[in-house]
């Protein structure tokens, strides 16, 4: 889906005023995605937390992803082909990948397992309010399996890098951006570690997709009660401020607490000190959305805001 | 967006260094015996190679295949070669590739399923057995001598018992270079590359084939270009389809077409002959650890880099030894699993291998082998589905009124028991027939229907049809059911 076309089908977006009295909530699972980074428990805390709050099904998803790595097994370099090669290597071949796929298999539900006992630990009544929490497993790309389970999910849980980005490689998982830049439901980036949010900040720039985030900030039970920061990056001119004060009222009237702040500066920069002046621990954006050509040459914002943070980030699509 | 670097070429560094440089080995003497068999030059065999298996790496669609000169397509040259010359087969070569990739631009990559697995084992089979026919002339004539056998039965017996002892080098090259010291040392009296024509002695240039830019030449390129690239298309998507296999992974098949077909004209430009996707290379490297794109590219420039700089000693392998590395890649390429299921499988089956085979080898043209195995595998099926027709009727009790019911496929083949299925003879006031459980394929079902309610007319009775909107609903070309995905139940159940 090009990132332009931003398909939120949100009650609040529709409407366009803010929730309470709106029709329910949209359906859908709590969708988090495990593997073996150290960003696992984080993203395990984060998916029950939010589980929680929206009184939504929790669902933990494990991607075998095989075709990464190296060629395993014993090398064979004779280069010669006798009578039956050809089935013979099949055989071969197919009863290492058999013997793989099964040791993975048995990991990741081990890692699922242990997710889950974390989660109703975190939620002991989300069980019970939900009937159920689920674990899911499928081979392939993250980006597929999570295209495969997108129409069942209200919202996305992933750590900031998987276990296949060492973290010299790069400070961004190399599943991150694909993942935002296809699935269009809310993705909340997770740190390495978790604590309940307690104050939260929006970066708004008076756009059509930031306003429309803001209301499906506002019209879901996910935040409601923490003191969401509106931070507005950019001169101080009137436009800016009747834009701020129209949107403090939106997020209010939704029953938050909302302070708004008008910084100079770019946002690069002047977001995250923003953050570490107030103590915010978390930040909610919305993707922002670029022509194609325009991302090629510029690079995505989002991306580049997720790998200046270190608290974790909502991305809203 | 595009995956990234390491993800498409770097993620099994080692694994695809290492299978490359096998294959290489492996290449240097199958592209020398194709060019041989070809009648030209081992160079234009080995700059195909080179050029082939470099932009293959880059636009195929098939990563961890490896294409490069090959028997099926050398085989069809063989006249061109004769009767004009090797620029003519250059200019053969550039318009094979160009139509390759109107080929993959067209998808016609998806006609690929109109081929069955048995003609697919056929080809595989054919394809072996000419790579083995194309020996005998090693083998025979002046050169039956004794030697000559002796340095073939040498040359097998260090490839398939040196991988018992050590799998860390490749045999069919340790053959080769225990077999031309041996020749140089013992001074053997045999034919060597050498005595085939010119070797390599540069890197490629860029060259456009010397042919006059006339209709006379392209009436004269032409045929021979689209068997090339039928032929080429043919093997290089069957090859695709092992590759899939073994690796389970696939593959983008228009990618692959317009990848072969931009191979071919580079290496028309380069002085190289046509080749395609190599069956028995590609499970060499897959076996040797080759997975992605790397191993095509390590094999291509090690291949061109081994050629050029070590060309004095290439030139003195003997052919003999040469012959006993092609016995090995068609022993390795036929499918053995086919002999063993000869008996079990279907004998309509059977049938399409073994004809896809005697095509192919009688008429030394691959392509012709598919196209008779994909008719008789066409008129089996038509033949088996025709069965599917079955028609009860009940009489009622005054005698005067009978119901035909139709159930099943209606159309060409079946036609004729659809006729046969009334009774005509039989005496009757009103004869209902009931085809709403029944599928009218083509025009001769229609027609057939016609002809039995013509019939009953002609015999005094009152003819009644049931549900012929549903049963003909088939007839119609455009039929999509891509377009509602209940289109196709709606069509079964009733």
């Amino acid at each position: 889906m090009p990132p332009t076309s931003s398909p939120s089908d949100h009650p609040a977006a529709a409407s366009g005023t803010p929730s309470g009295q709106l029709p329910g909530p949209p359906t859908g699972k709590v969708l988090a995605c495990i593997d073996q980074s150290p960003y696992a428990q984080a993203v395990c805390d984060f998916a029950a937390w939010s589980a929680e709050r929206m009184t939504a099904p929790l669902s933990f998803l494990h991607v075998l992803d095989a075709t990464s790595g190296n060629v395993q097994g014993d090398r064979n370099l004779s280069g010669a082909i006798g009578l039956g090669a050809r089935e013979d290597l099949l055989e071969k071949l197919a009863t290492l990948d058999e013997e793989r796929a099964r040791l993975a298999m048995e990991q990741g539900r081990q890692l699922l397992a242990g997710a889950v006992e974390r989660a109703r630990a975190m939620a002991p009544d989300l069980e019970g309010a939900t009937k159920r929490i689920e674990v899911r497993q499928r081979h392939g790309e993250l980006v597929d399996a999570l295209l495969a389970l997108e129409s069942e999910t209200r919202m996305l849980v992933l750590g900031k890098r998987g276990s296949s980005s060492a973290a010299e490689h790069g400070h961004l998982g190399r599943h991150l951006e694909q993942v935002i830049r296809s699935v269009a439901k809310p993705i909340l980036v997770a740190q390495q570690s978790f604590a309940a949010p307690k104050r939260i900040m929006f970066a708004f720039d008076g756009s059509a997709t930031a306003r429309k985030g803001l209301e499906m900030l506002a019209g879901s039970p996910l935040f409601r009660g923490i003191p969401c920061h509106l931070v507005y990056v950019g001169a101080d001119k009137p436009e800016a401020r009747a834009a701020l004060a129209d949107a403090a009222g939106t997020l209010e009237a939704a029953g938050f607490e909302a302070p708004v702040a008008l910084v100079p500066g770019n946002p690069d920069d002047a977001l995250p000190r923003y953050q570490a002046e107030h103590g915010i621990d978390l930040l909610v954006m919305g993707a922002f959305g670029h022509s194609r050509i325009r991302h090629l040459i510029l690079g995505s914002t989002t991306t580049a805001m997720l790998r200046r943070f270190t608290v974790s980030v909502m991305v809203l699509r | 967006m595009l995956p990234s670097l390491r993800d498409t070429w770097f993620f099994n560094l080692r694994g695809d260094v290492l299978a490359g440089v096998v294959v290489a080995l492996a290449l240097i003497p199958e592209a020398i015996a194709f060019s041989v068999i070809a009648g030209v030059d081992p160079k234009v065999g080995l700059y195909a190679a080179f050029s082939i298996a470099v932009i293959t790496a880059f636009a195929g669609g098939r990563p961890g295949m490896i294409s490069a000169a090959t028997g099926a397509m050398a085989l069809l040259m063989v006249v061109l070669v004769r009767e004009h010359g090797l620029e003519y087969l250059l200019a053969a070569t550039l318009l094979t590739g160009v139509l390759q990739v109107l080929a993959g631009v067209f998808r016609l990559g998806a006609l690929m399923r109109f081929v069955s697995r048995s003609v697919v084992t056929g080809f595989v089979n054919a394809l072996a057995i000419l790579i083995f026919l194309a020996q005998l002339p090693e083998m025979t004539g002046e050169n039956a001598r004794l030697l000559v056998f002796g340095v073939v039965a040498a040359g097998l017996i260090i490839i398939y018992g040196l991988p018992r002892l050590t799998k860390a080098v490749p045999s069919p090259l340790v053959c080769i270079v225990v077999l031309t010291a041996a020749a140089i040392f013992l001074g053997f009296d045999v034919r060597t590359v050498g005595d085939m024509g010119a070797l390599p002695d540069s890197l490629p240039i860029f060259l456009w084939p010397d042919v006059p830019l006339t209709l006379e030449t392209l009436q004269i390129i032409f045929p021979y270009a689209v068997m090339l690239a039928v032929v080429g298309l043919l093997e290089s998507m069957m090859t695709a389809t092992i590759v899939d296999d073994l690796t389970d992974t696939s593959s983008d098949r228009d990618r692959e077409c317009v990848g072969q077909g931009v191979a071919n004209v580079g290496s028309g430009l380069l002085g190289g002959m046509a080749g395609c996707a190599m069956i028995g290379q590609s499970v060499i490297n897959i076996k040797s650890g080759g997975r992605g794109r790397l191993s095509a590219l390590v094999a291509g420039v090690v291949l061109l880099l081994m050629v050029v700089f070590l060309g004095e000693w290439v030139a003195q392998i003997p052919m003999a030894a040469l012959v006993a590395v092609m016995i090995m890649v068609s022993i390795g390429t036929f499918s053995w699993e086919s002999l063993r299921n000869l008996r079990t499988n279907p004998k309509s089956s059977s049938v399409v291998m073994a004809s896809t085979v005697a095509v192919v080898v009688v008429t030394h043209n691959l392509a012709l082998g598919v196209l008779v195995g994909v008719l008789l595998s066409a008129l089996f099926f038509a033949r088996k589905v025709g069965r599917f027709l079955v028609i009860r009727s009940e009489l009622s009790d005054d005698g005067l009124h009978r119901t035909y019911r139709v159930s099943g496929q209606v159309f060409f083949t079946s036609a004729e028991a659809f006729l046969e299925g009334f009774d005509f003879k039989e005496a009757l006031q009103t004869v209902t027939i009931d085809v709403s459980r029944a599928h009218f394929w083509d025009i001769t079902a229609v027609g057939a229907l016609d002809k039995a309610v013509i019939k009953f007319r002609r015999e005094g009775a009152r003819v009644e049809l049931l549900g012929l909107n549903e049963a003909s609903a088939t007839m119609v070309d455009r039929y999509a059911i891509h377009d509602k995905p209940d289109a196709a139940e709606q069509l079964l159940a009733h």
